[in-house]
């Protein structure tokens, strides 16, 4: 087992522990908590997606290796994919806004109505 | 060595998401998505993306993990 | 039986999942290919990511401040109204988170704006520096329950770097030709230097100002769950 097979394997299983507390759990924080594990697996996920194995993190901190970018130079496979870490970047920063928006409307939930267990909330269903 | 180490932060993320879901009292539970969470940020750092690492570790593990505790506890006190 | 399709779900979608790995190797798309040879070049920036981040994928980035605000918005109207809403009970700090706090609340800021201000050239930038800066007011938020962020302020700062963000695009446009353009309009400066990259350290700054007042307000709001307008009639 290489490296990259265990990072698709963490990624993974933390999507797939997120997806089934999204179904067989009814409180309705934790829910949201695996929610919060679903982003978190699938954000690994990414992030192994633009892994090479033997390259380092897309930061150009020595000369010799500036030189070789000014002559756009650089060695194919040197540096690991720029672009999906930042689109993960800022997916993390968007996910803590929306896991605070859930929650937020679970404490609205809990005022309404006193309860966190989705089985108890009927006027949800259609 | 390393593929040793980032087998048991592997194991070590399986068994805090398990724990998170499975765990009756709250409060652990989202300890435990924490601990998941800020686990990850090492195994980004390990896939050379230390900017995603920091980021996942002061808001995905501190930021998340403290506004669950603050609903959780809003959402478990009594009324008045 | 809702639980039985729920664990076919399930397992359906971890076969899926499993069914990928295979599939998926390292990645060498052109666009990626693309950045990594002109991006130091370009930009004469250090840290690629910031490259990506600010000024080839500046306009996604604007979006995405966008989306942070409008979900923070969308928690502060939902919890803006106090009636029957469950408040936590203030807990008394102790005097060793009290004094630690206080302590560490301003070289928190001061670290927070180093990473927003090296974001160029070293790992962090305007997300982790705001949310360093967020953590801080933290601090000052589990010390004292009663304290409430200057709502004012922080709307100005908010205001003030979103508008600054879009200038800059907009002059952006204007000289170089393109929406958050890094050519023309400043020296690119040299390389590894505090003062290099163009207009990226001025719109990561403007960035991170900006993630660090929303998720303040966030916080607070979480914490409090009072408006402005709620706490005017109060002292009304």
């Amino acid at each position: 087992m290489n490296e990259l097979t265990l990072y698709y394997l963490a990624a993974m299983s933390l999507m797939l522990v997120g997806f089934m507390g999204l179904v067989w759990k009814r409180n309705l924080i934790k829910m949201v908590l695996a929610f919060t594990l679903i982003d978190t697996g699938a954000h690994l996920f990414l992030v192994a997606l633009g892994y090479l194995p033997g390259a380092t993190a897309p930061i150009v901190d020595d000369a010799g290796m500036f030189a070789q970018a000014q002559s756009l130079m650089v060695r194919q496979g040197a540096v690991v994919d720029p672009v999906v870490q930042a689109l993960v970047l800022t997916a993390i920063v968007i996910g803590v806004g929306v896991t605070a928006l859930m929650l937020s409307y679970v404490v609205r939930i809990y005022a309404r109505r006193g309860t966190l267990d989705i089985a108890e909330l009927r006027r949800l269903k259609w | 060595m390393m593929l040793a180490i980032d087998f048991v932060v592997v194991a070590v993320i399986f068994v805090a998401a398990v724990g998170a879901m499975s765990c009756k009292n709250l409060v652990s539970s989202v300890l435990l998505g924490g601990l998941a969470s800020l686990v990850a940020s090492y195994l980004f750092l390990r896939m050379g993306a230390p900017d995603v690492a920091m980021t996942e570790a002061a808001i995905g593990a501190a930021l998340t993990t403290v506004i669950f505790l603050v609903a959780t506890r809003r959402t478990q006190e009594v009324e008045e | 039986m809702k639980q039985l399709i729920g664990s076919v779900f399930v397992l359906v979608m971890g076969l899926f999942l499993w069914s990928l790995v295979p599939l998926l190797g390292p990645s060498a798309g052109y666009l990626s290919t693309y950045f990594t040879q002109h991006g130091v070049a370009d930009n004469h920036t250090a840290n690629l990511v910031t490259a990506v981040v600010v000024n080839y994928r500046g306009f996604d980035t604007l979006g995405e401040v966008l989306v942070l605000f409008a979900s923070v918005s969308g928690a502060t109207f939902v919890l803006r109204r106090r009636d029957g809403l469950p408040t936590a009970q203030p807990w008394p700090a102790s005097e060793f988170l009290a004094t630690g706090a206080r302590a560490l609340f301003a070289p928190l800021v001061v670290f927070g704006a180093y990473i927003f201000v090296h974001g160029h050239l070293t790992p962090g930038g305007g997300f982790q520096g705001g949310a360093v800066v967020a953590s801080a007011v933290l601090m000052l938020l589990l010390v004292n329950r009663d304290r409430h962020l200057p709502h004012g302020l922080m709307t100005w700062l908010e205001s003030l770097s979103g508008f600054g963000f879009v200038l800059t695009g907009l002059i952006g446009l204007a000289v170089g030709g393109s929406f958050l353009s890094n050519k023309g309009l400043m020296p690119l400066g040299e390389w590894n230097t505090l003062f290099s990259g163009g207009l990226i350290p001025i719109i990561y700054v403007l960035v991170g100002i900006k993630v660090g007042a929303e998720l303040s307000a966030l916080l607070d709001v979480m914490f409090h769950s009072t408006g402005d307008a709620d706490h005017q009639e109060g002292q009304a």
